[in-house]
């Protein structure tokens, strides 16, 4: 039987200083994660305790260091926000985790509310720079030479699925959603096909279908478990195969297709094999070809092309809903989801307001046709690489959006604030809160717990393993009655 | 000695025209223009942001292995 998907997406910055050749990246995040600044600031740690990334999904646990950083880098490195983001230095780069959402809207609007955050640090990381020296942000997965990094997307699942079901079914949904989901690129990497244009970021850098890593021999199906939740009820499914989106629609769809196809796969209602014969070489395959017509082999011997494929997903999709009441939101999903679908089978560039990889690519072919340039161009690269620059003024998405080039979803006004204000029904609201009403006494966060340190009394810790526990609804009036975390911790007791 | 064809030019405004296929030709040219316009627009907005050193500045843009 599914369950809500509650989601949300962790999302790796790329990050340079320009005027400072010797720049260190991880100096560099730790001071822009810090140039973030809120009221309720105090020195909270990350609480690592009960993480556990080498849990394997498919039954195991593997042998190794877990690397957990000691108490003053864990507070240099860390930041819960109070709108129950988590904003943080991962390895080398700055990353931002969106709080838990229930719906594909919220999604959208906590992503983008992530972007503002790491633009307003990097204004203020700049200031604190040597004269001349400037931080840039993109939000994009690649450099061009060899190196990746990523967008993660997670989905609450019910624990009863098997793994074997997950990846059996979608499998082929991750190789082909990207016709919708790309967010494209000027040639290839990692020993792919050389290429001019591609539709993904990512699909040149996956060489498995299914493992536990996620930095080297990167798999299409990742299968950490590390549910942050209650355990015996709880899966967190992580995909870690997508683009880093700027564009709200095809963030949408992203989450809204992926999510409505892990409902099915919960309900039993995938009634087509669609399994591919060779997923790592069809991910590329498809992201090679621009012109969304090239078709790869079924395990079956049949042939299609991923936009065929799709259409058979959003069949399924659309027999799945129907006859049901459905909430307007999976409405809007199914709708765009087929829109989408059917400008693909006819022409891609038809969504050149719409999804990230088409919007890019006309608007490099302009510049390229006014300019009489050519795929191999510093400036097409440059291109490429400033569509995803997180400055307002100089990104080439937020130009088109200023431009009215782009079809948009939510508003600036619900955008900002969302960066001050947690989602209202997930656990992330008493996260935020707690944050806003106790500076100071809060110890340390979790996605799932949080901690008090009340005067000279040992550490309590709140656990929070339901996802849809701690919402406005249940703990609006417990936080009213509870003007100190002294009365919280109380009031929890009794 | 060739052959000259005089070829037709199109009225300006011209309504009167036969079925109107002068008009849908104006129209279609005057919609060419505007999109030529419009791309024009965005090229040279482009111009304007984009990264002038763009080959050295891509060169630079290395970043660590992430996730």
């Amino acid at each position: 039987m599914a369950i809500p998907k509650v989601m949300g997406t962790e999302i790796e910055y790329g990050i340079t200083v320009r005027n400072d050749r010797d720049f260190d990246p991880i100096a560099s995040c730790v001071l822009l994660v810090n140039s973030y600044r809120e009221e309720h600031a105090g020195k909270i740690l990350w609480d690592y305790d009960q993480e556990n990334p080498l849990a394997d999904a498919r039954g195991f646990q593997v042998d190794g260091e877990k690397y957990t950083p000691n108490q003053q880098e864990n507070i240099a490195r860390n930041k819960t926000l109070v709108n129950g983001a988590r904003y943080y230095v991962d390895h080398a780069h700055p990353e931002y985790s969106c709080p838990e959402v229930t719906n594909v809207r919220d999604l959208v609007l906590h992503e983008k509310a992530g972007e503002v955050v790491i633009e307003i640090s990097r204004r203020e990381a700049t200031a604190l720079l040597p004269p001349g020296a400037q931080l840039l942000i993109y939000k994009n997965n690649s450099d061009r030479k060899g190196n990746s990094y990523g967008s993660h997307e997670n989905y609450l699942m019910d624990r009863r699925t098997s793994f074997k079901q997950i990846v059996e079914h979608l499998m082929s949904f991750l190789v082909t959603r990207q016709v919708y989901c790309g967010a494209g690129k000027v040639g290839s990497e990692n020993r792919a096909h050389p290429c001019d244009y591609q539709i993904t970021q990512r699909a040149d850098f996956f060489e498995t279908e299914v493992a536990l890593d996620t930095m080297v021999k990167r798999p299409i199906i990742n299968t950490r478990d590390e549910p942050h939740a209650d355990r015996e009820k709880y899966r967190r499914l992580h995909v870690i195969v997508g683009d880093s989106n700027m564009s709200e629609y095809t963030i949408f769809l992203r989450n809204g297709a992926t999510s409505l196809m892990l409902e099915m796969i919960e309900d039993g209602a995938i009634r087509k094999d669609l399994s591919l014969r060779d997923p790592v070489r069809s991910i590329k395959e498809v992201s090679h070809d621009a012109t969304c017509r090239k078709e790869i082999t079924l395990e079956n011997g049949r042939k299609l092309t991923a936009v065929q494929i799709q259409r058979e997903f959003l069949e399924m999709a659309l027999a799945y809903t129907s006859g049901r009441s459905i909430d307007p939101i999976t409405k809007e999903v199914l709708a765009r989801w087929q829109h989408v679908v059917e400008c693909l089978e006819r022409d891609p560039m038809e969504l050149s307001r719409e999804i990230d990889w088409v919007i890019k690519k006309a608007m490099i072919e302009s510049f390229m046709e006014r300019k009489g340039l050519d795929w191999e161009s510093p400036q097409v690269q440059m291109l490429d690489l400033q569509y995803h620059d997180t400055r307002p003024d100089k990104g080439l998405y937020h130009m088109l959006v200023r431009q009215g080039r782009i079809e948009r979803v939510v508003t600036d006004e619900e955008i900002a604030a969302a960066v001050h204000e947690p989602p209202e029904d997930t656990r992330a609201y008493f996260r935020g809160q707690c944050l806003k009403r106790y500076p100071g006494e809060v110890f340390g966060v979790n996605w799932d717990s949080i901690s008090f340190g009340i005067g000279d009394e040992p550490i309590k810790r709140v656990l929070m393993g339901e996802p849809l526990k701690g919402s406005k609804a249940h703990v609006e009036q417990l936080l009213e009655s509870s003007p100190t975390a002294a009365d919280l911790v109380k009031n929890l007791r009794a | 000695m060739a052959d000259t064809t005089q070829k037709q030019k199109p009225k300006r405004g011209g309504e009167e025209d036969g079925a109107g296929t002068s008009e849908g030709g104006q129209k279609l040219a005057k919609k060419g223009e505007k999109l030529k316009e419009e791309m024009d627009a965005l090229v040279d907005e482009i111009d304007e942001v984009l990264e002038e050193n763009a080959e050295e500045f891509v060169k630079n843009y290395v970043q660590r292995g992430g996730e």
